[in-house]
């Protein structure tokens, strides 16, 4: 059967770990890997698995786009410079999968409003943060089944896995998770803390959600939506674990999670960043089964 | 010890890290009296935030009787002498929060971040020194590192902007030479100018033991809280320090008695418990871990059957950092599932 052609911008860990799950897929194959130092060691090892590569950022990709069939490309470098690439491949027909915080296209939480996406065909979609991967299928459980009126979820995770990148604006994740709590996971109001933890061996990602009912929670039926939601994210993820709850006090209903990653490239304790690059695959795969069945032709924007 | 003739200045904790015993509910009119009360006395600067700090407000960690904004709006207008500063913990608050702090007139913004994580108040601390603020880092849980590690955090945040460093004893686990080797490092090795501070937690009784040597070894702000209102065994209490300070001819511009008066009068009749070393918060130093956890672990007890002190206990050996209080009812329900206990019905 044939793939569909793809390229990574940003030959760092989060673009490293997308080519080992991207090289899995059975519907995507990873072609091009974009950098813009010669001396990369991403750029090296992306060549050692066989792509073509380039140290020009994404200009030294444009002449190649049409040639090559790239059709989609996963953007794994920093907010500042997303739009421009974003710009430059939307105009030849590629679409942007953005792991990035820009978040200039609609947020995309695969089990939630994947399918919704490839089906309105976005040229762009945001990725939103490790935190908002991993907790806001878990708001959504609880607020399909009723009203919640805030939603609150903790990220945990290890210090070796937080790049200079989130550290130098830790802000942007606080405030994109909640905006994203509240939009994608069906709360009237959202709140995101992140916690750094230093400690030897590096801890697993941790995820506790709180959610806040306005009437009293329907028990039976939240923990059969929770369980549900497990099951859809570990086709994904299969390190997505619940630990604990959900736990019912009052009219508040609390899950607690550990996300472990599958350690392609990164280690597993990492579980805040392989959720971003499995979930990114996971929906270039859905767009990538709406073209090869025909349903889907990228045009260009 | 000779310090005679040193002037420091002390920066209250009570209506801030007071807030943790307090279930944050401490009132509008209780944070304006107490204020008024302190600023009187002649305390120099007071700490008004969530305990959490700007944007604590949350399931997580509590939800306070009023706002950031209400608080500060209430008692900065009050103020004849004191100054009002605001806590800040990046990944809970935001650049947005400072702003809004700076808007009600607080003279001091505290970037807090755990004593290995400096990095993550870059844009906090540059912002409020840009401001024009008094802008202190705030390493926590210093006990967690060495000296050596500390300073190369505490550098980070001096290059960040910040012309203040703290030494935050979180867990209260320090003893005197543990506090003298960290504050010496930074003395010896950090810009002149550059001010140093010290918060103690009072869990082991060594609150006003470590902040003399603190301030032996070069610290010229120490935290206090009136009536020692602050997370586990408190803070050092103020109007203690206030009066070794004098027997010691350490110039720390307040009054004994009209402190020892609000502490008294006005800070210990609003508590909810009496603030101080049983065997919990004993635990919390014992053990170097967070003070704030303590109301949520005898929660836990209460709800799971687990005893606080062995819920604290793992929380040590796992070493839990601030902010981790979702954690504890996680490990409580763990540790009640590992030894067949069952939750208990009624409680919340």
């Amino acid at each position: 059967m044939s793939k569909i052609r793809c390229a990574i911008i940003g030959p760092g860990n989060i673009g490293t770990d997308l080519l080992y799950k991207l090289r899995r897929s059975p519907v995507l194959e990873p072609v091009w890997m974009v950098g813009i130092e010669a001396g990369s060691e991403g750029l090296a090892r992306a060549r050692e698995l066989g792509l073509k590569t380039t140290d020009q950022g994404v200009a030294g990709l444009l002449p190649h786009v049409q040639a090559d069939g790239v059709q989609i490309a996963f953007d794994a470098t920093s907010a500042y410079v997303h739009k421009a690439n974003s710009d430059a491949l939307n105009a030849l027909g590629v679409m942007m999968i953005d792991l990035t915080p820009a978040a200039i296209g609609p947020y995309c939480v695969p089990p939630i409003n994947l399918r919704a996406h490839a089906g309105r065909r976005e040229m762009n979609v945001n990725m939103v943060t490790c935190g908002g991967q991993a907790t806001i299928p878990m708001v959504y459980a609880v607020s399909r089944v009723q009203k919640v009126r805030y939603a609150e979820i903790i990220a945990t995770v290890a210090s070796k896995s937080v790049g200079p990148g989130t550290r130098k604006n830790i802000d942007e994740f606080t405030r994109t998770t909640a905006g994203a709590v509240a939009r994608i996971g069906g709360a009237d109001e959202g709140k995101a803390i992140i916690v750094i933890n230093p400690a030897e061996p590096p801890l697993i990602m941790r995820d506790t959600i709180h959610c806040l009912t306005t009437e009293k929670p329907d028990e039976a039926a939240i923990t059969a939506s929770v369980h549900a939601m497990l099951a859809e994210v570990q086709r994904y993820v299969p390190g997505y674990r619940l630990k604990n709850g959900p736990v019912f006090d009052g009219q508040r209903v609390t899950v607690w999670l550990e996300v472990e990653g599958l350690g392609d490239f990164l280690p597993k304790y990492a579980g805040n960043l392989d959720i971003m690059t499995a979930s990114a695959t996971r929906t270039a795969e859905m767009f990538a089964e709406e073209i090869l069945a025909g349903r889907l032709k990228l045009q260009a924007a | 010890m000779n310090l005679k003739g040193i002037a420091i200045k002390l920066h209250d904790m009570s209506l801030r890290d007071g807030m943790h015993p307090k279930r944050h509910q401490i009132s509008i009119e209780q944070m304006k009296t107490i204020a008024a009360g302190m600023d009187a006395a002649g305390v120099p600067l007071i700490e008004v935030t969530h305990g959490d700090g700007l944007g604590g407000a949350s399931v997580n960690y509590g939800f306070p009787a009023a706002t950031d904004e209400q608080y500060l709006r209430a008692v900065v207008p009050l103020m004849k002498q004191a100054k009002v500063s605001a806590l800040l913990i990046p990944g809970i608050g935001t650049v947005d929060h400072l702003r809004m702090a700076a808007d009600c007139g607080v003279s001091t913004i505290r970037v807090a971040t755990h004593c290995t994580e400096a990095d993550v108040s870059e844009q906090h601390i540059s912002l409020g020194r840009k401001m024009g603020l008094d802008t202190v880092g705030f390493l926590m849980m210093a006990h967690m590192i060495g000296p050596k590690a500390l300073l190369a955090q505490a550098r980070l945040m001096e290059s960040y902007g910040a012309n203040c460093l703290y030494v935050t004893d979180s867990a209260g686990y320090m003893l005197p030479d543990d506090v003298s080797a960290r504050i010496g490092l930074l003395r010896q090795q950090l810009k002149p100018e550059t001010e140093l501070g010290f918060h103690g937690h009072h869990n082991l009784s060594m609150g006003i033991a470590n902040s003399l040597a603190a301030v032996e070894a070069g610290a010229r702000r120490v935290d206090c809280a009136c009536g020692g209102m602050g997370a586990g065994a408190g803070n050092t209490p103020m109007e203690v320090f206030v009066a070794v300070c004098a027997r010691m001819g350490i110039e720390t511009g307040v009054d004994v008695f009209k402190i020892s008066d609000v502490a008294e009068d006005l800070v210990t009749p609003i508590m909810d418990f009496p603030v101080r070393i049983d065997r919990n918060s004993l635990t919390l130093g014992y053990a170097g871990v967070y003070s704030s956890f303590l109301l949520f672990a005898q929660r836990a007890e209460a709800k799971y059957g687990v005893p606080a002190r062995e819920i604290l206990l793992e929380l040590g050996r796992r070493r839990m950092v601030g902010g981790q209080e979702d954690m504890i009812e996680d490990t409580a329900i763990t540790m009640a599932r590992e030894r067949g206990l069952r939750p208990r019905a009624n409680a919340a």
